[in-house]
């Protein structure tokens, strides 16, 4: 594997905490010294507002700030930076979504999400159902967690005005097949948001390939500060939509009968925005990129079939949607990262194909073990230095689907190696000696 | 990570041989309460004597070790006691039952059978 221990070097960390075995990264991920220095860089050397400033350092500050949306942008291949709203995370930008695109919608329309979504991309949609009066339609899950696509069809009525799924489960890993999903909702007439939160980080993600109408995900999943996020949108839409939060920077006149838009972006961004942190973000894409996002995805998925089977093992333990993939065609994608695919239409491998069959799935494993609570499963493991996650990780609805109230999860990311998987399972056992 | 890990001796026999485990059929108070977040869930049943204090207490519920050993020590503690008293039980007074740090993500697991409790002898059923 590439990605050996000398990714560790890279974040200070591991420094402070010597043996930690991180394995909560779809919860926030670590973050390289590269982002701390530029964060401190600004909050050292150009510290000022953005936009309006006439002084070197507030010209300083916002190319740092609008070159980091650019980054952003070429990370996600959109057309445009009007496209790239800085939110202060996927659940912000899919609140954003949902408080006006949803606030058009009447009594005789419907949303579409799943019964697998994170409570970002499920109470947003109970809101503007309930405020106003349209239907709620949740797509099942099947018992291997793949999303039940054949219901699709009789899901997806002409009334339907916006579908919204996760490309990746937070809690199954599962890759779902979202480009299917698109296409077949825009032959149908609506619009496609998708959360990115836990995809847009391990592998590469192009909003024109996938055609995607709205895209969220947030930076500190992908070793950017916590602080900021991301909504994609396509310009036209953006266009359309109302503000959603109101203040500074995002309109061009003011006066006591009402006031007029900045254009796009801006027109989304209100107040003064988390500049040290977007620009911390500039810096964990230049650093993903080095690596390669087809590198990340390639590294991920190493690790998901590394682990699932050791995992399996262990008597009374089940993964959720714990099935592996086939293993994948030799073909990879010709420009080496899916981001640069400029116009392109291929998809990145882990999207070509996925759901159809054997699903893609990434290094993220929520289980169950007979007999022990997740709780003490996770406090167990915390003892020993792993760090995992105990609950129902935000996705209480898909909890219920399998009948469980919560799971233990680990969940890796560019910094983890098998040596954490087997600390992991090791840890594992020790949990069965100190409960038996 | 902790200094000293919460599962202690004391904790897992409590855990492993819950005292006073059971249903108290038509016990003068019987609660329910369960955490949505875990799936820990306990019930409570309480008989109290003449002089109004707890003649008899039984508990039965899933949930994590410090929930159930919690639980169990206090089902002991509240044996004998008055309403009144039993009312002013703390989670500080779990804790040291318990005789251990507990993290503070794991405190609502801890006190889950003295919320459970309190609302019995408050008078709820």
């Amino acid at each position: 594997m590439f990605l050996a221990e000398a990714i560790k070097k890279d974040f200070p960390i591991f420094k402070h905490n010597p043996g930690l075995v991180y394995l909560d990264s779809s919860a926030t991920s670590l973050k390289p010294q590269a982002v701390l220095d530029a964060e401190r860089v600004y909050n050292e050397v150009c510290t000022a507002n953005v936009h309006s400033g006439l002084y070197d350092i507030a010209v300083q500050a916002t190319d740092l700030y609008e070159g980091a949306r650019e980054k952003v942008r070429q990370f996600i291949n959109a057309a445009s930076t009007k496209e790239i709203i800085f939110t202060r995370n996927a659940t912000e930008s899919s609140n954003l979504v949902a408080n006006t695109f949803g606030q058009r919608l009447g009594k005789s329309d419907a949303i579409l999400i799943t019964e697998a979504e994170h409570h970002a991309n499920f109470l947003p949609w109970q809101k503007i159902r309930d405020e106003r009066g349209c239907e709620l339609r949740y797509l099942p899950i099947l018992d291997d967690g793949n999303l039940d696509l054949a219901a699709l069809p009789a899901m997806l009525t002409p009334n339907v005005k916006i579908v919204a799924v996760a490309l990746m489960s937070n809690v199954l890993g599962i890759v779902n097949d979202v480009k299917t999903i698109i296409d077949k909702a825009h032959a149908n007439g609506s619009v496609v948001l998708i959360d990115g939160a836990q995809a847009v980080p391990d592998m590469p993600v192009d909003v024109r390939a996938l055609d995607a109408d709205f895209l969220v995900f947030s930076g500190h999943k992908m070793l950017a500060p916590t602080g900021i996020g991301v909504l994609y949108g396509k310009e036209a839409i953006l266009n359309d939509l109302p503000p959603f939060l109101r203040g500074g920077h995002m309109i061009l006149e003011v006066s006591k009968e009402g006031a007029t838009w900045n254009e796009l972006p801006w027109k989304f961004e209100a107040g003064t925005p988390s500049i040290a942190a977007a620009i911390g973000f500039g810096a964990a894409i230049d650093y993903l990129q080095k690596i390669g996002m087809d590198n990340v995805w390639q590294h991920m998925s190493d690790l998901a079939a590394y682990a699932i089977p050791k995992l399996q093992a262990i008597p009374g333990l089940k993964v959720l949607g714990g099935a592996l993939p086939p293993p994948p065609t030799p073909s990879r994608n010709k420009s080496g990262t899916g981001s640069q695919a400029g116009g392109e239409e291929k998809l990145p491998p882990p999207l070509q194909g996925g759901g159809r069959g054997g699903s893609a799935r990434g290094a993220i494993f929520a289980f169950t073990i007979d007999g022990y609570h997740p709780h003490d499963i996770g406090t167990i493991l915390a003892e020993r230095g792993v760090a995992v996650r105990a609950g129902h990780h935000c996705a209480m609805p898909l909890h219920r689907r399998f009948g469980l109230p919560a799971t233990t999860r680990a969940s890796c990311h560019v910094y983890n190696t098998t040596a954490d998987i087997d600390a992991l399972i090791a840890g594992l056992e020790h949990v069965r000696e100190v409960m038996a | 990570m902790n200094a000293r890990s919460m599962y202690q001796e004391n904790i897992l026999d409590h855990y492993r041989h819950p005292r006073n485990a059971g249903e108290l059929p038509g016990a003068e108070a019987h609660t329910h309460l369960s955490n949505p977040l875990c799936g820990d869930e306990v019930d409570f049943y309480l008989n109290y004597d003449s002089a109004g204090r707890v003649a008899d207490v039984r508990f039965t519920g899933r949930g994590c070790t410090i929930a159930v050993a919690a639980s169990s020590m206090l089902s002991e503690k509240v044996k004998g006691m008055t309403k009144a008293d039993v009312a002013k039980l703390s989670s500080s007074d779990i804790t040291e039952l318990l005789g251990v740090e507990i993290n503070p993500a794991r405190l609502k697991c801890a006190t889950l059978g003295l919320e459970a409790v309190h609302k019995a002898v408050g008078g709820d059923r």
